[in-house]
């Protein structure tokens, strides 16, 4: 019983420390892995060549049985007209959907009126280089494909702190990152 | 007494735990570049309770977690995952073959101009996985990551990969080798014109190969090499897409093919018409005898080579998930038509901001099958339908604004499930159901909100009829918290119409998750893509922390 208890007391405070740490994680800007991904018409592209002409990109992973992350890219569609306007932000949504709903990816896109660019990840390749646990997971990159801030899952009302810190990288301000 | 000292010092350092992160300091983790990794653990108390089939865990608590450990620099990279089941979640490998902790992936590679080398633990796929595909799943406990040289090379439209390896086998590996080559050829890459304009034709080709040794004690013929083979092709034409890939193995008689020696063979077929607010699919797919593992007397989800993806709807809803499909590697043909279309906003059907709608319908049957009384087992004509129906979905769902405050989701599902095939229970009837939800979203302000679910399912075979309701509410950027209950008031026995109450709170900060539940889960399966595990039903605590970094 003794051991237990131990263990249990180790385990809550290795959790303690990692959460505590990383929760302040995204202090140290950095780039992006370079993953292959595949675009709707079948060609294939590397992550190395998103380019937003020194403008933020908002990167969304996805899928299309994910209930909050088709909530969160409805929401964001409908400020995506000015938000692009007004910080000139790209929004690159990764499916992560399988071979078993990967060939839906373009009707249901389009079928939505989305005006994204959109990328297949069919294996979960650059899912796992990004370190994306759950979908879904927005990473903000600056003007220099940095990454200055990043937050996973998706409650109505995030999409305004989202907003935020798209503006904070639009002008150039380093941030902490929620 | 121990028991109950052990829950209160568990509850108590959850509160701790709750509180002192949501507090939280402001340390700071200087990592040096190139370093990143994720986090997640999830535990749970179980408490005996024999109305809903929970069963007694002499260990009181369950917990799984990893941490993945990766390192980037220029072309370099290099990686490890740690897994801890300090024990196991219930029903994670039924064998109990997740036990305790250790590195289970590490790997390193170079990039240079366009070759990739990758040593040690890798996962990638053939086109669309019918002969090849390793992955990770964190919450099936699916993990078939080989172990070996992965060399990828690509040069003006053409992409080629090999590899040779081992299969990861929970803290161990499979007996098996296998090897595997693939290419890829891009026309409008490898012959760039302005005449391809929006068109593009894209064609593969793969061959596997697994080794095994024989087992000299057997008394049937083992063929120690079983090679398959897969070609592919992707026509784009501007809005038009058809992708179509077909398989062949050879003899690989195996435990769940019962050891027959009848070749394997598959035929995936996908195509889509799609334009701005408008999205057309159809697929078709037969499956005969395409199990492949690298044992062949392995079951379950372990060692397997090959991914068989499902073609029906993957269903989300809680209710819409009791009767989940899984793909039948043995033989299965199934065809799937979907549309998906938004009215635009001050339209007729459209209204003040839009609808969007989809209509999704599968249906698959069992392969048509002649016994031949030898070693082949069975001859099957390519084009005929088996008669057993296996399953059948037929789904709509609406997504409408209603106001500037409320969204709504209304999903209406007929299906038809085979229980004595996809669950194995023999002399069970077909169960027919129709589960209707409506999921509504309130605003109240900009960052909170409530979401409520309503739910029904209808059946008269099996457990009967099932409610479901669910509220969440929301503080945008940190606090949620949920409540919902499952009701089997249907069932035929009275004792056993139980309420599943659960309830719970999810913190969240950037990319860290904190998760804190209480409450009955029902026994049921967990299946992503087409593959499942048996969730066994609890009663408890449940408590997730994930994070990356």
């Amino acid at each position: 019983m003794k051991n237990s208890y131990k263990t249990i007391a180790a385990l809550v405070l290795s959790i303690l420390t990692i959460t505590s740490f990383s929760l302040n994680a995204q202090d140290k800007a950095k780039g992006i892995p370079s993953v292959k991904l595949k675009t709707l018409d079948g060609k294939i592209i590397s992550s190395d060549d998103f380019k937003n002409d020194g403008k933020p990109i908002i990167i969304d992973f996805w899928a299309t049985w994910c209930k909050p992350c088709v909530n969160e890219l409805n929401t964001i569609q409908e400020l995506y007209g000015d938000w692009k306007k007004e910080t000139g932000v790209k929004l690159i949504a990764i499916s992560i959907d399988d071979a078993r709903t990967m060939s839906t990816v373009a009707s249901f896109v389009n079928g939505k009126n989305w005006d994204y660019e959109v990328y297949l990840d069919p294996n979960s390749d650059f899912k796992r280089a990004m370190n994306v646990n759950m979908v879904p997971h927005t990473f903000i990159l600056n003007g220099n494909k940095e990454i200055v801030s990043q937050h996973s899952s998706f409650a109505p009302g995030d999409e305004e702190k989202l907003y935020e810190e798209v503006k904070k990288a639009a002008a150039g301000v380093q941030t902490k990152g929620e | 007494m121990i028991k109950h000292k052990l829950k209160n010092c568990i509850i108590a350092s959850l509160i701790i735990l709750f509180s002192s992160i949501t507090y939280n300091t402001n340390a700071q983790l200087n990592l040096p570049n190139g370093v990143s990794g994720s986090f997640q653990m999830d535990a749970q108390s179980y408490k005996e309770d024999s109305i809903i089939g929970a069963p007694d865990v002499p260990e009181n608590i369950g917990t799984n977690g990893y941490l993945d450990l990766k390192f980037n620099s220029g072309n370099f990279k290099a990686g490890l995952r740690y897994e801890a089941y300090l024990n196991a979640l219930q029903g994670y490998d039924p064998e109990g073959r997740y036990k305790g902790t250790g590195i289970t992936n590490r790997y390193a590679g170079y990039t240079y101009e366009n070759l990739e080398i990758t040593a040690g633990n890798f996962y990638d796929q053939f086109g669309s996985g019918l002969i090849f595909r390793s992955y990770y799943d964190y919450d099936l406990g699916y993990d078939n990551a080989m172990d070996g040289m992965l060399l990828k090379y690509n040069t003006n439209g053409i992409y080629a990969k090999g590899f040779i390896a081992r299969q990861r086998a929970f803290f161990d590996y499979g007996p098996g080798l296998v090897r595997g080559i693939d290419g890829e050829i891009h026309l409008s890459e490898l012959f760039p014109s302005a005449k391809w304009g929006k068109t593009n034709l894209i064609l593969g080709g793969s061959f596997v190969s697994k080794f095994q040794q024989k087992d000299q004690s057997s008394t049937i013929k083992q063929p120690e090499n079983v090679g398959a083979s897969a070609g592919r092709l992707n026509f784009i034409h501007g809005p038009f897409n058809i992708y179509a890939e077909y398989a062949y193995k050879i003899n690989d008689p195996s435990y769940v093919n019962n050891y027959i020696f009848a070749p394997g063979q598959s035929l995936y077929i996908t195509t889509s018409y799609t334009k701005k607010g408008f999205g057309i699919n159809a697929a078709a797919k037969r499956i005969d005898n395409m199990n492949f593992r690298s044992d062949r007397d392995a079951t379950g989800n372990v060692l397997n080579i090959n991914y068989l993806p499902a073609i029906s709807k993957n269903q989300t809803y809680r209710l819409a998930t009791l009767y989940p499909y899984a793909t039948q590697p043995n033989g299965e043909m199934g065809i799937m038509g979907e549309v998906f279309y938004t009215f635009k906003p001050d339209t007729k059907l459209g209204g003040k901001h839009g609808t969007s709608i989809s209509v999704n319908a599968s249906h698959i049957n069992d392969i048509d099958r002649e016994p031949t009384g030898d070693e082949y087992g069975y001859h099957s004509d390519f084009f005929k339908v088996g008669e057993t129906v296996f399953y059948q979905d037929v789904n709509v769902e609406i997504t409408k604004k209603l106001s500037k405050k409320i969204k709504a989701i209304a999903t209406y599902i007929n299906q038809i499930y085979n229980e004595e095939v996809l669950k194995g229970h023999p002399d069970s009837p077909m169960i027919y159901t129709n589960i209707a939800v409506l999921d509504l979203t309130y605003k109240f302000t900009t960052t909170k909100s409530l979401r409520m679910e309503f739910q029904h399912l209808w059946t008269e075979q099996d457990l009967g009829n099932w409610a479901f309701i669910l509220a969440e509410y929301t503080i945008a950027p940190h606090w949620s918290f949920n409540a919902y209950d499952e009701y089997n008031y249907g069932n035929d026995n009275k004792d056993l119409r139980v309420h599943y109450l659960n309830g719970g709170i999810v913190y969240n900060k950037g990319v860290t998750r904190l998760a804190l539940g209480y409450g009955k889960q029902r026994s049921g399966l967990l299946c992503v893509g087409g593959v499942c595990r048996q969730v066994p039903a609890s009663n408890g605590f449940t408590f997730s922390v994930s994070t990356s970094f």
